[in-house]
């Protein structure tokens, strides 16, 4: 059997009395898309911030790449090619959206001393124009990233999480807030990605979504979870055939 | 024994003065975002005001009502509409030295402008010694005492009892949401702005009597309250009482027990041992980092 | 290098040399005097407006820098090894500082600073055996060059231009490389910066140590300048003053210590001479402050990009308002031959 890319194992965490994640387990594949789907409050963005090391779980085990790295930050997980979207925009308001790229690639080539000596961009300056026309934001490129519009800032906030080529890139909510008509070039942008990488990588990732249309058009498999469980994992059709899962979330 | 009972009871005295500044930074900073560097000036003006009152034959107390008055409207209202307003988006750094700056000007404005002098100031309080156990207190220090935990217990009767200053309060936690409530956010602060100016107004009405009138008298005061605030915990009301009162005590017995030159190093050394182990103040709470 | 750009550097050059020259010996000492603060706040600018720390215990750095040059002259050991021991001194404590930055935030690190300031100025008042405690040190001497004598105001003034130029050159390489948009990530948005792998952590401290290290340098410069140091410039005021000149100068732009330090130390001493002005200059200043950050909160260096983002935001609102009317014509046209 081909190792999993990310193998998560009974993980647990716990506010107080509210058990935000009760016992999840499930496996990503190299190449694979890999969707989470579910109420509010069932506990997705808890299990991302555990798996990213903002928080650490209570109980369980997260490994990447068989690398046992539950108890490590987000800087570590960056280093060993986890990329991440968060829910609330984040770009860096006050750099030219070309910066903005740069700068999210620009920690993982030398070490801080050779830095100093290294040019302005990194050599990244190729990498971030191939990137930016490949989102199609050349046309505002060179404004500074506070002043693009909110769709724009998230085609932005999703090009940084690739221009390090992680292996694993975790996506919160990337439609929330979108203009809908934006939302299938998301989701071409996306596979493009998974697909046909212009580098060699083939990234895979993990996306928290609430867009139905998007998750099931979107992803090889899907995770469905309710009140801090799995409820089912497998692919769309299987999912949105299973009767629980109708139940539960996806509504009678 | 006598002798660390009476400072220690005077030391309240002028504690709980420091108390009363100190509690209007944390209110500002709390409501509005507004660290302050001109609010010893804030005490300072009120007490020349007062002095010009008296001396167009106004009585003690009623030169009082038309100070805080006036300091509302000119310390409260437009202080904020002038200054905290136009830069409150642009975060902390430039309300923090447009302050510096309008403490500056303040200062030596009154220096300049009208006297460099210190001047005398009547005091609320006859001049009467009370002898209890053995220890001697003068009236004066038994009145400011009661009258500026009065004040501060109003304040915080006013800020949690009352509707308006549950409000207030709503409106220091999150303004946002606040204001999706319906809060009036602008009127809410500017009654924050309001408060501060009585209570900077109290403070120099207590204070001025021991200390007299001079253009300079903010600086020392204002440093001691922004001290005190700290040291009880800035984003907390009830830790400006608890700081005043501790800078005003330790103060006094560090001048009469060591040495008078140590008086004024006090606060600072206070300071520097509560930022060390608790940053967030005795009575402060921790504030996570935000996304 | 635009057009313009080097016209202003060799402009400003050209001023930088030939100005003291017509200077009486009051002026070239202010002018130096100017110079030592644009190099101390050069390196608060980077700390505070760079990488979005905050610090009002600048002066503290400022008065070891000082203090250490000053201390190893009187133990008879040369200004050129006190200057990298003040540098190495303050590098090393730099760091210690940025240590709270990495636990505390925003308004709570200010006040860590304050409390870091204050301990140092109460070393430096107390410790007679070390410091002379409130008699401070005197007789400082100037630094030697063979051959060249630097008693004079006008030798040291080009001595301290030098040195300045020098490790403005030296910081304007460290922003220009990748470690300039590191901290500028930092600043904006740590979080997100450290999930695309910029270590906050170090860059942090080293935000604090690099800026400790310039104020450092400028404190021996200092000390050499004014050949007499007592505690009183390196407490919490001089500070607050130092982050008054980094604001005003304008935050994160390179250049904003040069005009900062020219509001902080050279406006008041020309407010003082301006005919009328006498006990006025102070509250002149003040106010001339207040008016300054309300007008430009970003700093005086703000202004062209404010001028421009008002022109852009103009053209925007005509070409919204062109548009409005030529669709209106069309509407009119069309509705014309519809009706015809």
């Amino acid at each position: 059997m081909a190792q999993s890319l990310l193998k998560v194992s009974g993980l647990k965490k716990a506010y107080g009395a509210i058990q935000a994640v009760g016992g999840v387990s499930f496996e990503v594949m190299p190449g694979e898309i890999f969707g989470v789907i579910g109420p509010n409050g069932s506990g997705k963005t808890t299990l991302f911030n555990s798996m990213l090391g903002q928080i650490t779980p209570d109980e369980g085990k997260i490994e990447l790449n068989g690398e046992d790295v539950t108890q490590l930050g987000p800087l570590e997980l960056n280093r060993r090619g986890v990329g991440r979207t968060f829910q609330t925009l984040q770009v860096f308001g006050k750099m030219s959206v070309r910066d903005n790229l740069i700068v999210a690639a620009q920690e993982h080539s030398g070490t801080m001393l050779s830095r100093i000596f290294a040019p302005g961009d990194s050599n990244l300056g190729a990498k971030a124009d191939a990137l930016i026309d490949r989102f199609r934001i050349r046309h505002v490129a060179h404004k500074k990233a506070g002043e693009l519009s909110y769709g724009q800032q998230k085609l932005v906030d999703i090009a940084m999480a690739f221009m390090s080529e992680p292996d694993l890139v975790l996506l919160d909510e990337p439609c929330a807030g979108v203009n809908p008509s934006l939302v299938g070039g998301i989701s071409t942008l996306l596979k493009d990605l998974n697909h046909n990488p212009q580098f060699e990588k083939r990234s895979s990732f993990v996306v928290i979504e609430h867009n139905m249309d998007f998750v099931m058009d979107l992803c090889h498999r899907i995770m469905v979870m309710v009140e801090g469980q799995v409820m089912a994992i497998g692919t769309p059709a299987e999912i949105r055939a299973n009767k629980q899962v109708l139940d539960a979330y996806l509504g009678n | 024994m006598t002798d660390f009972l009476q400072l220690f009871f005077s030391g309240l005295a002028t504690g709980s003065i420091y108390a009363l500044a100190a509690l209007g930074f944390t209110l500002l900073w709390q409501a509005a975002g507004t660290i302050n560097f001109a609010q010893g000036e804030f005490v300072m003006l009120p007490a020349f005001m007062m002095l010009a009152f008296i001396g167009f034959g106004a009585p003690l107390m009623l030169s009082f009502a038309l100070t805080a008055l006036v300091s509302v409207v000119v310390l409260g209202w437009a202080f904020k509409r002038s200054l905290v307003d136009p830069l409150f988006k642009f975060g902390m750094m430039p309300i923090v030295v447009a302050t510096i700056g309008l403490s500056i000007a303040l200062r030596n404005g009154l220096r300049a402008g009208y006297s460099a002098e210190a001047h005398p100031f009547p005091s609320l309080f006859a001049d009467k010694l009370f002898s209890i156990a053995g220890v001697t207190i003068t009236l004066a220090d038994v009145g400011t005492l009661v009258l500026a935990l009065l004040i501060v217990s109003a304040t915080q009767a006013f800020l949690s009892r009352t509707v308006t200053g549950r409000a207030m309060q709503a409106v220091a936690q999150n303004t946002e949401s606040a204001s999706v409530l319906g809060i009036n956010v602008p009127r809410m602060i500017f009654y924050t702005f309001a408060i501060n100016a009585v209570l900077a107004c109290a403070a120099a009405l207590l204070v001025t009597p021991t200390y007299l009138a001079k253009f300079d008298m903010g600086e020392s005061l204002g440093t001691k309250a922004f001290f005190a605030a700290i040291i009880g915990g800035f984003n907390n009301s009830r830790g400006a009482l608890l700081g005043g009162l501790i800078v005003g005590v330790c103060e006094n017995l560090a001048a009469a027990y060591i040495s008078p030159a140590y008086k004024d190093a006090v606060a600072l050394v206070i300071f520097m041992v509560v930022i060390l182990f608790k940053p967030q103040g005795l009575m402060g709470r921790k504030e996570e980092r935000k996304v | 290098m635009k057009k313009t750009t080097l016209i202003s550097i060799a402009i400003s050059a050209l001023v930088l040399l030939t100005l003291p020259q017509f200077l009486r010996n009051y002026g070239i000492y202010l002018l130096t005097y100017w110079l030592v603060f644009v190099l101390a706040t050069m390196g608060l600018n980077l700390t505070v407006g760079y990488a979005g720390q905050k610090s009002l215990g600048h002066a503290a750095f400022f008065g070891i820098g000082a203090y250490t040059v000053a201390i190893l002259l009187k133990a008879g050991i040369s200004w050129w090894i006190g200057l990298p021991a003040a540098a190495v001194l303050c590098f090393v404590v730099g760091l210690i500082l940025g240590f709270p930055a990495l636990r505390v935030q925003t308004i709570y690190l200010a006040f860590a600073t304050l409390g870091f300031n204050t301990a140092v100025w109460l070393l430096m008042r107390n410790e007679e055996w070390l410091t002379g405690g409130t008699f401070g040190i005197n007789n400082i001497a100037r630094p030697g060059l063979p051959g060249i004598s630097l008693d004079g105001n006008l030798a040291y003034y080009y001595f301290v231009l030098g040195v300045t130029v020098l490790l403005s050159l030296l910081l304007w390489g460290l922003l220009r490389s990748p470690w300039g948009k590191a901290f500028t990530a930092l600043r904006d948005n740590p979080i997100r910066a450290e999930s695309l792998g910029v270590d906050i952590r170090n860059y942090t401290l080293l935000s604090f140590a690099i800026g400790a290290v310039y104020a450092g340098i400028a404190g021996a410069l200092f000390a050499s300048l004014v050949q007499f140091i007592e505690p009183a410039p390196f407490a919490v005021a001089a500070s607050i003053m130092m982050y008054l000149m980094v604001v005003v100068g304008g935050p994160g732009y390179f250049l904003g210590p040069v005009l900062g330090a020219a509001v902080g130390v050279v406006l008041p001493e020309w407010m003082r001479d301006a005919p009328g002005v006498a006990d006025w200059y102070l509250p002149l200043f003040g106010a001339a402050v207040v008016v300054l950050m309300v007008g430009l909160p970003d700093g005086l260096l703000s202004l062209p990009d404010r001028i421009r983002d008002r022109k852009a935001a103009r053209a925007a609102s005509a070409a919204r308002a062109q548009a409005a009317a030529d669709a209106a014509g069309a509407a009119q046209g069309a509705a014309k031959t519809g009706a015809m």
